[in-house]
């Protein structure tokens, strides 16, 4: 698969950006940043750990709740974004530059032409989500 | 939408959309959880004014000769010591001590009274107290009737003052005025209470005047900062004040004394009340449990319902109330413990999802003004 820098998209909120042929980066998208409302606290997955697509990879603590965020994709967390440990209001301010949470080597590539692309993702959105 | 649409509304519903509420399902009534959002309106508050929306709480009017020797009999605290247009705070118990309900009694004439309840617990306060009827005196459900408005934080006495003549300063705490007048709503009962921590007041008047009071505060308040805020932060706020949330600190299974809401049991009143026998002996015996402030050591944020550890890892405990606050910016919450773990100072752990986060139990309210 050809590498792009449109962003995929889950149904659980979580949006994908494949940086190389086999590294991708993971964020929230606005509309869950919107939802959550004041974001204070985000509890990451530790680098070289693996993750698996579906599966819960980490908690976002906002003042009303704490909510689980879900990897779209398997693999294992190479890098994670550190400036969240001290300002992870930085996720409602930037959600799809600043406010990425991590990166994974991917050992699914192929997962990830099951996620949504952005138009699916909107209309998604729009039906209720 | 059409699921929110299905809840209870307050008669401000339709006006919730025009200054960006973000509505939720708030046990059973659609409510808004957030405006601009929980932090700045909860700074709002503690340096400016906030105005809330809450007319879904519960109003029960007693009425007659006996009112106030039944009132007593349903009460924790003592309402023979209340003059006219001063309110109490109080508790109303189960038999065995437990909490049927936190409520504000207001005593708006000498055989008159207005009791403000929890809005989850309408029905079942409703239901209790004319289970309970003695003595010359009428019961009445007026909860559809009545929206309140809080206008809460340092400026609400310059902002509501723009709207009437009497002085809105000389109302002392917990006193009120009936009948005034503001700016041509008419009918407000004007109160020096509020669950925020703050100064200000609650508004109580009749429905259909509502809206435009609520559009009338806003524009007059411009100037001093004041902001339409959401359930979100008046949840923040009383909890930096540690006032209790029924459902959470207070519960069936709780009893006033375990809460830490003790001033309100007066276990020398002229004729008993309901709970009294087993409230008089908690406190000679002191209770078993007792809700303590923690503020967290690490990351995390405790919430209702996590189990509370000591340092040797068994359970003592769990967390009623638990929030981010964003005036300490830390963790808080309020947890009910053995009472031998209550002491300030003590080491504690919750249980976060998986993890055990060390706690500290610290002086309540966690924030004072």
């Amino acid at each position: 698969m050809a590498n792009n820098n449109e962003k995929r998209y889950t149904t659980e909120h979580e949006w994908v950006l494949q940086l190389d042929g086999n590294t991708a980066r993971i964020g929230i998208t606005d509309f869950a940043q919107e939802q959550l409302g004041d974001i204070v606290y985000i509890e990451s997955p530790e680098i070289d750990s693996q993750v698996a697509a579906g599966e819960t990879m980490g908690t976002i603590e906002s003042v009303k709740a704490a909510s689980d965020i879900y990897s779209p994709l398997t693999g294992k967390v190479i890098r994670i974004n550190e400036q969240l440990e001290a300002e992870p209001e930085v996720i409602n301010a930037d959600p799809y530059e600043a406010g990425w949470l991590i990166e994974i080597e991917l050992s699914k590539p192929d997962e990830l032409t099951k996620l949504l692309n952005e138009d699916e993702y909107f209309q998604f959105i729009k039906e209720g989500a | 939408m059409s699921k929110v649409t299905a809840l209870k509304q307050t008669p401000l519903f339709n006006l919730y959309n025009n200054y960006g509420a973000k509505v939720i399902d708030f046990g059973g009534w659609a409510l808004p959880v957030q405006f601009s959002g929980i932090v700045a309106e909860h700074e709002t508050v503690r340096m400016h004014a906030g105005l809330f929306d809450v007319s879904h709480m519960g109003e029960i009017l007693i009425e007659g000769k006996d009112a106030e020797d039944f009132i007593n009999h349903l009460i924790t605290n003592d309402i023979s010591k209340v003059d006219i247009n001063q309110a109490q705070y109080t508790a109303m118990c189960y038999p065995d001590g437990g909490t049927v309900d936190d409520l504000i009694v207001y005593k708006l004439d000498q055989q008159k009274f207005l009791l403000v309840i929890n809005a989850a617990n309408i029905e079942k306060d409703f239901n209790w107290i004319k289970l309970h009827k003695k003595g010359y005196l009428s019961i009445k459900n007026i909860s559809n009737d009545v929206a309140q408005l809080a206008i809460q934080g340092p400026k609400a006495v310059t902002i509501l003052q723009k709207l009437t003549d009497i002085r809105v300063s000389d109302i002392e705490r917990f006193h009120f005025i009936q009948n005034v007048n503001l700016d041509g709503i008419t009918d407000v009962l004007v109160s020096r209470t509020g669950y925020t921590g703050e100064d200000g007041f609650e508004l109580y008047l009749g429905v259909n005047q509502a809206m435009a009071l609520w559009e009338k505060l806003l524009k007059i308040g411009k100037k001093e900062g004041l902001q339409p805020c959401g359930l979100g932060a008046r949840d923040t706020l009383r909890l930096e004040a540690c006032l209790a949330l029924y459902g959470q600190d207070l519960a069936a299974s709780i009893t006033p004394l375990e809460a830490g809401i003790g001033f309100t049991v007066k276990t020398k009143k002229s004729s008993p009340f309901i709970g009294e026998k087993l409230l008089l002996k908690q406190r000679e015996e002191g209770p078993e449990k007792k809700l303590v402030g923690l503020e967290m050591l690490d990351k995390g944020v405790p919430r209702h319902d996590y189990p509370v550890f000591n340092t040797t890892e068994e359970v003592i405990g769990y967390i009623t109330s638990g929030t981010y606050s964003p005036s300490l910016k830390k963790s808080i919450g309020l947890a009910l413990v053995t009472t031998k773990y209550a002491e300030t100072g003590t080491k504690l752990k919750v249980k976060i999802r998986n993890k055990l986060v060390d706690a500290v139990t610290v002086k309540k309210p966690f924030y004072k003004k």
